[in-house]
């Protein structure tokens, strides 16, 4: 009984679930209260809520937890490293001349929208597969190109995610557990192939960076010995005000300063190192590439325990959202429709012009970092409403639907918290909490480009089915 | 269509901060279009491509910052330039920082505040289990308000919360005074030495308000749910709270209010009466007078009288006491005023327990009582919506809530019964509850003083006089003002009863014919 003879020594201090005026009325007597930011679980589907039920059964609750824990061990112990740049039919996994890696989960060329197809038709002009646009068009078509999902290869790609056989590749190791991440260079800004365009612009520059920038990189890094430490180098950004998904100020100059003692001693001509250090400045977004390759090979890791419910992938093809979880193991995507991004637009263009949410950039959240870290980031606040509090808040907030906090990667402004880490199927479904993402809208027609940047979430439907075939799963 | 630049030399903005500024621009309005942008080659490119170019803008360097608006009239540039200013400006003002976290799980919420010691559920009863069952794993005490929660589910809660030493009050308890601080629906009392171990939520406060009144406090008032003390649950909490309170060192005395309990839980409660080293008195609404005195307990037939015994037990002197004796001069003139025809209460109640009061003193005059919470089915209202003979309401119960809010928040359906009640002949009297405190409506009398003077006024058209008592269940540090809901009562020439206990009995002696 002591721990009632506590509660009347003392005074209420209050959890309230429910009816706000209660809240008010002990308010009004001075009492300590918390109200919750409740909803009914599963959105009140019986299903979900019997499953989220039997997780809590003592022994199935164990093996979740302890398998939970693994997972994040994983995705917090895994340290992964920049060893080099090489074409993709190189080093990918399954990688053809006729292969094209797209963003997100599985699609095919009649479900793909507009900037995904305009993004496709220009790779395939680029490695010369076509000779325009429609041909190209007409051999997307014709079931002569394989397409697949970036994420089936180890890799990653932003926004439509198109990498085709001659693209040079980021090579990022994970020196913990081994295993290899891939992502392709940034097109810096913004009338680029990722986001849709296509015009002889985009093919030129595409054709540069294969015959000139890839190269260049790729023979820096043979002269780097040690790699580039992107874990450590990632926590340096954020201190520095990125959150490596939309902002990358930071993170891009800390980047080429470690490539460029490399740069110099390859033997390409002034004029083509000029050329690349002229290229990495126009754009911030340089690092963006490779934040998530270093993300994708810390989650790769952590893919594929038994009974854990922590998120490994979350993944848009501008259709569907998909997300992949560690316990159900391989190739197994559980989807819903893509969102809309909300967010200022470039000037000239209109909410209605945005095509949908797209691109394995959220590989950035599933990691901890981007939407996740906005408390990193005061200097784009704007994305998500104006406010510090409200970036403080996005953090906060994502510690509700996370197994732990990342010690190796931090948030200043908030007294040092790790960066929310694992987001459990589990909690999204019991909260509604949906992660939040920062992303960039590109145009919805082929051709155009990016035209804006906000933040979006995930399709609640999505969890729901994972939470459901985990139910089936575990026992 | 004129397009003006305005370009601020050397003044740096990112441009995410410069797309949400060009994308507010675009919506104030005068401006037909605008773009808000620092003067690099590539921005300039896109002012030549929407037709923005003007000479300035082909002069402005990178660091510098374009402001171009395109608008009909010079002067509505010149408007458009300042309210885009305002935009810079205004950026910092505003919201003011309201950094408090905010939580979706009772365990997030326990785990970043430790101090945290109670959990109030409310919520649809379908979910209400499972957070109570959260609540208790992280060591909180549990005031269940939610209903419609299963049996089994409160066995296991309140199993579990025994286990553990914890309270779990409820499910369906709306009341509870801990630490002097009213949970849910309570009133403001003052701390003292009485304690309550209540099933029922009005009796709860009704008891509470009456000690208050004799100007003695409670220690702690206990809530256990309407259930408790059914055979299934076996009274798990009533048994626990009773504990508590003996042991308590505030608590001088322990007051235990119920309707009768199951026949085996009864000899429990009563059982563990029987130990109890500190005085205890029993008022089960319409209980047995003999087990209770004989456990060693103190019986209390009605409410007031329970708190009554409570005070004197704990040491007050009787004869400094207002027991606000019945008004028996008061019982003959309204006798005098009712016609022959004018034979039946209608009892019209927000508080379950009030209603139970009223009803049992009913009782023990006519045969002819009928409710919606008689025990015996054969009293049992017919038809909810037509009285019969006398009848007593409690609109507390599902039956009459049907999805709105509790009675004590929504006076709307028992408004309505009484526009219905004072319109019967064979009404003499309806007598009513006005709950104010923590959880109740603002102004519950204001809400029916329309009303009560229009049925009066017609009434007295017909010829007969309509006898409308009401009480008033509060006290003077309620949050709404205790004494301006009795002088609306009398302004009303409504009969103020000063307790429930009262209330019951003038409504009952009034319609006694030929006494």
């Amino acid at each position: 009984m002591s721990r009632i003879s506590d509660l009347f020594k003392s005074r209420p201090h209050v959890i309230n679930v429910g009816i706000e005026s209660f809240k008010d009325d002990l308010l009004q007597q001075g009492s300590e209260v918390i109200h919750l930011e409740w909803t009914p679980p599963g959105r009140g589907n019986p299903a979900l809520i019997a499953a989220l039920d039997k997780f809590e059964n003592p022994a199935i609750l164990e093996k979740i937890e302890a398998a939970n824990k693994l997972a994040v061990e994983r995705i917090i112990n895994s340290h992964p490293v920049l060893v080099g740049y090489d074409q993709a039919i190189n080093c990918v996994p399954g990688m053809t001349k006729t292969t094209i890696l797209h963003a997100g989960p599985p699609i095919t060329w009649d479900k793909m929208n507009g900037p995904m197809r305009g993004a496709i038709t220009g790779a395939i002009v680029f490695e010369g597969l076509a000779k325009d646009v429609e041909e190209a068009a007409k051999l997307a078509a014709s079931g002569e190109i394989t397409f697949s999902p970036c994420h089936e290869h180890n890799c990653v790609g932003s926004m439509a995610g198109v990498t085709s056989a001659s693209m040079f590749m980021h090579i990022v190791e994970n020196k913990t557990y081994g295993n290899i991440a891939y992502t392709n260079l940034s097109e810096q800004l913004a009338k680029i192939l990722r986001m849709g365009a296509n015009d002889q612009s985009v093919i030129d520059r595409l054709i540069w960076m294969r015959d000139v920038f890839g190269p260049i990189l790729r023979d820096a890094m043979k002269l780097n010995p040690n790699g580039i430490d992107l874990r450590l180098m990632l926590a340096q950004a954020l201190h520095m005000g990125d959150e490596c998904h939309n902002r990358n100020v930071a993170g891009t100059t800390l980047l080429i300063q470690a490539l460029t003692p490399y740069i110099l001693q390859t033997d390409y001509t002034i004029e083509q190192k000029k050329e690349v250090f002229d290229f990495v400045a126009s754009s911030d977004y340089f690092s963006g590439p490779t934040w998530m390759a270093m993300a994708k090979c810390a989650l790769d890791a952590a893919h594929g325990i038994e009974n854990s419910t922590v998120v490994t992938t979350m993944a848009r093809n501008g259709v569907e959202f998909g997300i992949r979880v560690s316990g159900l193991p391989g190739n197994t995507w559980f989807t819903g429709p893509a969102q809309k991004v909300i967010g200022p637009m470039f000037a000239g263009y209109k909410p209605e012009d945005s095509g949908l949410d797209i691109g394995d950039s959220a590989i950035t959240e599933t990691y901890g970092f981007g939407g996740f870290a906005m408390a990193t980031a005061p200097a784009i606040v704007a994305l998500v409403g104006g406010t510090v509090e409200d970036a403080i808040g996005y953090s906060t907030k994502m510690k509700e639907i996370t197994t732990t906090e990342n010690p190796n990667v931090t948030i200043p402004l908030l007294d040092f918290m790790g960066l929310p880490t694992g987001i459990d199927v589990r909690k999204v479904v019991q909260t509604g909490i949906m992660p939040v993402i920062n992303t960039a809208i590109a145009h919805k027609d082929a051709g155009i480009g990016m035209i804006g940047a906000g933040i979006t979430y995930p399709p609640v439907e999505a969890f729901e089915k994972a939470l459901q075939a985990l139910s089936e799963n575990i026992n | 269509m004129l397009v003006q630049a305005l370009i601020k030399p050397n003044t740096y903005f990112d441009s995410v901060s410069l797309m949400s500024l060009s994308t507010k621009a675009n919506q104030i309005e005068e401006v037909e279009q605008a773009i808000i942008a620092m003067g690099t080659e590539m921005n300039k490119e896109v002012m030549k491509n929407v037709g923005l170019m003007t000479p300035e803008v082909e002069a402005a360097g990178a660091s510098d910052l374009m402001i171009v608006v395109k608008a009909e009239t010079d002067e509505l540039c010149e408007t458009a330039f300042e309210k885009i200013n305002d935009l810079f400006t205004k950026k910092n003002s505003g919201k003011k920082g309201k950094n408090d976290i905010k939580y979706s799980t009772i365990s997030s919420a326990a785990g970043s505040n430790p101090e945290a010691n109670l959990a109030i559920i409310a919520v649809n009863g379908a979910y209400a289990a499972r957070e109570a069952k959260k609540a208790l794993e992280n060591d909180l005490h549990v005031m269940m308000f939610s209903d419609n929660v299963g049996i089994e589910d409160e066995i296991e809660l309140k199993k579990l919360a025994h286990e553990k030493g914890l309270l779990m009050m409820g499910p369906d308890c709306g009341t509870a005074i801990i630490g002097n601080t009213a949970l849910c629906f309570a009133n403001a009392v003052r701390k003292g030495n009485i304690g309550i171990v209540g099933a029922s939520g009005t009796g709860s406060q009704e008891v509470s308000v009456r000690v208050h009144e004799f100007g003695y406090g409670i220690s702690q008032l206990i809530g256990t749910g309407g259930r408790d003390l059914k055979e299934e649950v076996g009274g798990i909490m009533m048994l626990d709270g009773i504990q508590a309170l003996e042991d308590d060192e505030e608590t001088k005395v322990i007051v235990v209010i119920s309707k009768p309990p199951a026949p085996s839980v009864e000899e429990k409660v009563l059982a563990k009466i029987k130990t109890c080293k500190k005085p205890v008195v029993v008022w089960f609404v319409g209980g047995n007078e003999e087990k209770i005195t004989e456990a060693g307990a103190h019986f209390a037939k009605m409410s007031k009288e329970a708190a009554l015994k409570a005070v004197l037990l704990a040491g007050a002197d009787e004869s400094k006491l207002n027991k606000r004796a019945l008004n028996i001069p008061l019982i003959e003139e309204v006798r005098t005023k009712l016609t022959p025809e004018q034979k039946y209460v209608r009892g019209l109640f927000s508080g379950g327990t009030l209603c139970d009061e009223a009803m049992h003193a009913a009782m023990d005059k006519f045969d002819n009582v009928y409710s919606n919470i008689q025990r015996n089915p054969e009293y049992r209202l017919k038809d909810r919506y037509t009285s019969q003979e006398h009848t007593f309401i409690d609109f507390g119960d599902d039956e009459y809530t049907q999805g709105k809010p509790h009675p004590m928040i929504d006076p709307s359906t028992r408004l309505e019964r009484f526009i219905q009640e004072a319109k019967d002949p064979s009404v003499g009297v309806i007598v009513m509850d006005f709950v104010i405190g923590y959880g109740a409506h603002e102004d519950p009398v204001g809400a029916f003083l329309p009303a009560i003077i229009e049925a009066k006024q017609q009434a007295e058209q017909e010829g007969r006089h309509l006898e409308v008592i009401g009480y008033v269940l509060g006290t003077e540090l309620d949050p709404q003002d205790y004494e301006e809901q009795i002088n609306k009562l009398l302004a009303a020439d409504v009969t103020h009863a000063s307790s429930m206990q009262n209330a019951g009995l003038l409504a009952r002696e009034f319609v006694v014919k030929g006494e």
